[in-house]
């Protein structure tokens, strides 16, 4: 505590020094670029975070994750932010709409996974096989992204199953089968990778049916509008998205 | 049904240690001040109080393992205890439904009990709404109708307006007279123990220090407590005939003639001021000092120390004739047939 | 009682007015705030849409279910607290109290890694009785039950510490047993207490979202319940959350209310 407190302290005679001998112009001490992210986006996005700060001396890079649907809320209710990327266009949609937001981007795409307990009580090799009725699926709710996702490949694939939960988000759902309470879950890829060992995915062909945009946009009362476009080049540029399909996303 | 006790209960600050027996019908009654382990002794009867040592034998029996609810008892709380969610006729058939009656022969039984203590008509009313002196004698039907071989009742009338405590306490008589077993009354009230006890058992710092009839007891006090509830002055001395020599060196002549270490006590309405020494040679005549001068009842009682602590009742025009005022020198005289000694 | 009045010795004290008004504003405005955004005109078609009717129906059934389950373990286990003396009992009276402070969803993977099909004593019951508990009903209500307990047991051993233990004597020298006690004179005596408790209790249970969503899921007819159905409606239907939360306080309202006149005062 006392050190975090010390480097509080000693923060802007540090970033003063850099930026007298920053090459890039001179940027003004203590500026911050502030930005909501898709909670999938967590690991991947700090990873690109710690980057931009390399790359931009002075600056410091905040991040608000969580569900796109509530960061979403906060930006139209007036929350402070410089970037926005969400995890579906419906989402991502609300903020244009309110005109909080101009030309949204879509940077990754992500895919559905079978996960599944790694001993797979269920043996479960296929999407159709989740129409078991004695196996426990859960889904999350039609209401949220990756149920909205669900439903789509379930319906490609002209398949009726019968959740025994609608989890409110994606994490929910990967944790009841990480605890074993639930045979499947149909969540996303990055989730399955980022659960490591605990969970197993199954990749199945309709996911394809059902492929995740994720958008990305600057928005449109950014304090740091520059620096915001700046963060959206590099996470569409070749080293960013390298950092992103290591965390499982697929090119746009 | 006959009680033999003895009640032994130590407590960190306190400590009582008591034999108690009463012969069948008979009503003992525990008397003494604040603290003297009156009510103790009745909760241990209870099994309320645990005993550190000693039995409790009805007829014979020791009841002491029986938890309370086992034991044939019942009990009259000094503030009553009426259960307040209950009427008058559910309080009185709470404990008749415990000893396993069927809800309504249980009514039916509380109802007559409540109209032998003359409630008739307050069988519905709630305890809240019951009079101070309604409520004394729900309590009472309610610990008779379980028909308890041991009765415990503890200031059972301490609770009552000066009126109603008349009242009750005649009535209470009235009860205790038709009840067949034994039963132990608290009381600090010498009044209360004289009109409803067969016998007292005086209780000072949790030890019995005097029993016996109340007539005798009121008589023959043997403590300074039990003389001064019974109004009378008390003096240990050693007697040689009629003579007794009492500690400060004041020699008085009582009524009787004895030998020995003895009690003497005289009423203070027998004691006699004087302003200055009679006339005459009366015996029982001593100078000594007012210390303070105090109202009691239609009566001015003068209280002197120096040489004897006497109380001594006079009217008011002797206190005017006389002059009489706190911390002035007056003489005192007792006549000698108001003076009583008896063994101590 | 229904009369404003002034204290007995007269003026209410600015110092005790001022604050107590903020914090009634602090309270109450967030309510106001739902009320004046609740879009009124398609009220009645939101409300008389089935998913709507299915979740208060549950979440009523479920909270008085759960409130039942607290208070016949939850009333012996606070007359355990206020009335016997055992070793550990400040430290069993600290964990009573643990669901107050612990976050709802960690209670939620709790009961799950306890009564969760592969749980401590899940396993066993699935194993034994072929019972799972989570993505059921009954898991709802153990969820709510789970952390509405405290405000139960709380409130029933304050009014038991406060009861006056010598009608209990009075009632065992008439020959009652202590169950007879218990049931016929301590029960009685403290009922204001426990009813008090169990409003709490039920309006906590109402209000229960975390462990609900963490342990029994979300699906609706079965363990959807009003405060998760308003919560996944925020996600994509604000306006429907609002309606969602103001029928739940309507309710919840109505029948504190209607308690509080029956019993309370």
């Amino acid at each position: 505590m006392k050190k975090s407190l010390l480097a509080l302290a000693l923060l802007p005679v540090v970033l003063a020094g850099c930026g007298s001998t920053a090459t890039k112009g001179t940027p003004a001490p203590g500026r911050t670029l502030t930005v909501f992210a898709a909670a999938s986006l967590t690991e991947s996005f700090k990873a690109l975070g710690r980057t931009f700060e390399a790359a931009h001396p002075g600056v410091k890079v905040t991040f608000n994750f969580g569900a796109s649907s509530a960061l979403a809320q906060q930006i139209t209710q007036g929350a402070p932010a410089d970037v926005f990327a969400a995890a579906s266009p419906a989402t991502m949609k609300t903020v244009t709409d309110a005109g909080d937001a101009t030309a949204p981007k879509t940077f990754v795409k992500n895919r559905l996974e079978i996960a599944v307990p790694p001993a797979n009580p269920g043996k479960i090799v296929a999407l159709k096989d989740l129409a078991n009725a004695k196996l426990k699926v859960v889904l999350c709710a039609p209401q949220v992204p990756c149920g909205a996702a669900a439903i789509k490949a379930l319906g490609a694939a002209g398949l009726k199953v019968t959740p025994v939960s609608q989890e409110q988000d994606v994490k929910a759902a990967l944790t009841k089968v990480e605890l074993g309470e639930a045979d499947a879950a149909l969540v996303y890829r990055t989730d399955v990778k980022s659960a490591g060992d605990k969970v197993k995915g199954i990749d199945f062909p309709e996911s394809l049916k059902a492929i995740n945009a994720y958008p990305i946009a600057v928005l449109a009362k950014a304090p740091q509008a520059a620096l915001a476009q700046e963060f959206t080049q590099l996470v569409t540029s070749a080293p960013g998205q390298q950092v992103l399909q290591q965390a499982g996303f697929e090119a746009p | 049904m006959s009680l033999d006790a003895h009640l032994v209960v130590r407590r960190p600050a306190f400590d009582l240690d008591l034999a108690l027996t009463a012969a069948p019908g008979e009503v003992v009654a525990l008397l003494g001040p604040n603290g003297a382990g009156k009510t103790t002794a009745l909760r241990a009867l209870a099994g309320l109080a645990p005993l550190s040592a000693g039995f409790v034998r009805l007829d014979g029996t020791d009841v002491r393992a029986l938890p309370t609810e086992l034991r044939p008892i019942g009990m009259v709380f000094q503030d009553y205890l009426l259960f307040p969610h209950l009427s008058a006729v559910d309080n009185v058939a709470f404990g008749l439904r415990c000893h396993g009656a069927r809800k309504g022969a249980a009514r039916d039984q509380a109802r007559d009990w409540l109209s032998r203590v003359g409630l008739s008509g307050c069988e519905a009313k709630r305890p809240g709404e019951l009079s101070g002196g309604q409520a004394q004698r729900v309590a009472l039907a309610r610990a008779l109708a379980v028909r308890p071989r041991l009765l415990l009742l503890d200031e059972p009338l301490a609770a009552l307006d000066a009126h109603t405590r008349l009242e009750v306490r005649s009535q209470l008589r009235g009860h205790l007279a038709d009840f067949g077993g034994v039963a132990v009354l608290v009381t600090h009230d010498p009044l209360d123990a004289m009109v409803l006890a067969d016998r007292l058992v005086v209780i000072e710092s949790g030890r019995s220090v005097q029993e016996g009839p109340p007539a005798q007891v009121a008589r023959h006090p043997r403590t300074d407590f039990v003389a001064r509830l019974v109004g009378l002055n008390l003096y240990r001395g050693f007697a040689s005939g009629h003579t007794v020599a009492l500690d400060p060196g004041i020699t008085l002549d009582a009524a009787e003639s004895l030998d020995g270490p003895v009690f003497l006590t005289f009423p203070p309405a027998a004691v006699a001021l004087f302003r200055s020494r009679p006339d005459g040679t009366p015996r029982n005549l001593w100078r000594t000092r007012i210390s303070m001068i105090e109202r009691h009842g239609d009566r001015i009682r003068v209280h002197l120390d120096d040489p004897l602590a006497v109380a001594a009742d006079v009217t008011a025009a002797a206190v005017a004739e006389l002059g009489l005022i706190e911390d002035s020198q007056v003489w005192a005289a007792v006549k000698a047939t108001e003076t009583h000694a008896y063994p101590a | 009682m229904k009369t404003i009045s002034a204290s007995p010795r007269g003026r209410v004290p600015w110092v005790l007015l001022v604050p107590a008004l903020l914090g009634l504003a602090f309270l109450v405005l967030p309510l106001a705030g739902l009320l004046i955004r609740t879009p009124w005109p398609t009220m009645g078609t939101r409300l008389a849409q089935p998913e709507v009717r299915d979740a208060l129906g549950l979440s009523l059934f479920t909270a008085t279910l759960a409130t039942l389950v607290c208070m016949v373990c939850g009333v012996p286990l606070a007359w355990l607290l206020a009335r016997v003396s055992f070793p550990g009992l400040r430290l069993v009276r600290a964990l009573v109290t643990v669901p107050l402070v612990l976050p709802p969803v960690v209670g939620g993977v709790a009961l799950l890694l306890v009564l969760g099909r592969r749980g401590l004593v899940g396993r066993w019951l699935d194993s034994a009785f072929g019972i799972t508990l989570p993505f059921t009903t009954a898991g709802v209500v153990l969820a709510e039950a789970f952390v509405a307990m405290p405000f139960l047991v709380i409130s029933v051993e304050g009014a038991l510490r406060a009861a006056d233990l010598r009608y209990e004597e009075a009632a065992a020298t008439l020959g009652a047993s202590r169950w007879t006690v218990f049931r016929r004179v301590t029960l009685p005596l403290v009922a204001p207490g426990i009813v008090a408790g169990g409003i709490l209790c039920w309006a906590r249970a109402l209000g229960e979202f975390g462990a609900t969503i963490t342990f029994a899921g979300n699906f609706p007819g079965r363990t959807q319940t009003m405060p998760l159905a308003v919560y996944l409606a925020l996600e994509t239907d604000p306006q429907a959350a609002i309606v969602l939360s103001v029928v739940l306080l309507a309710v919840s309202v109505a029948v504190l209310a209607g308690l509080r006149d029956r019993w309370i005062s």
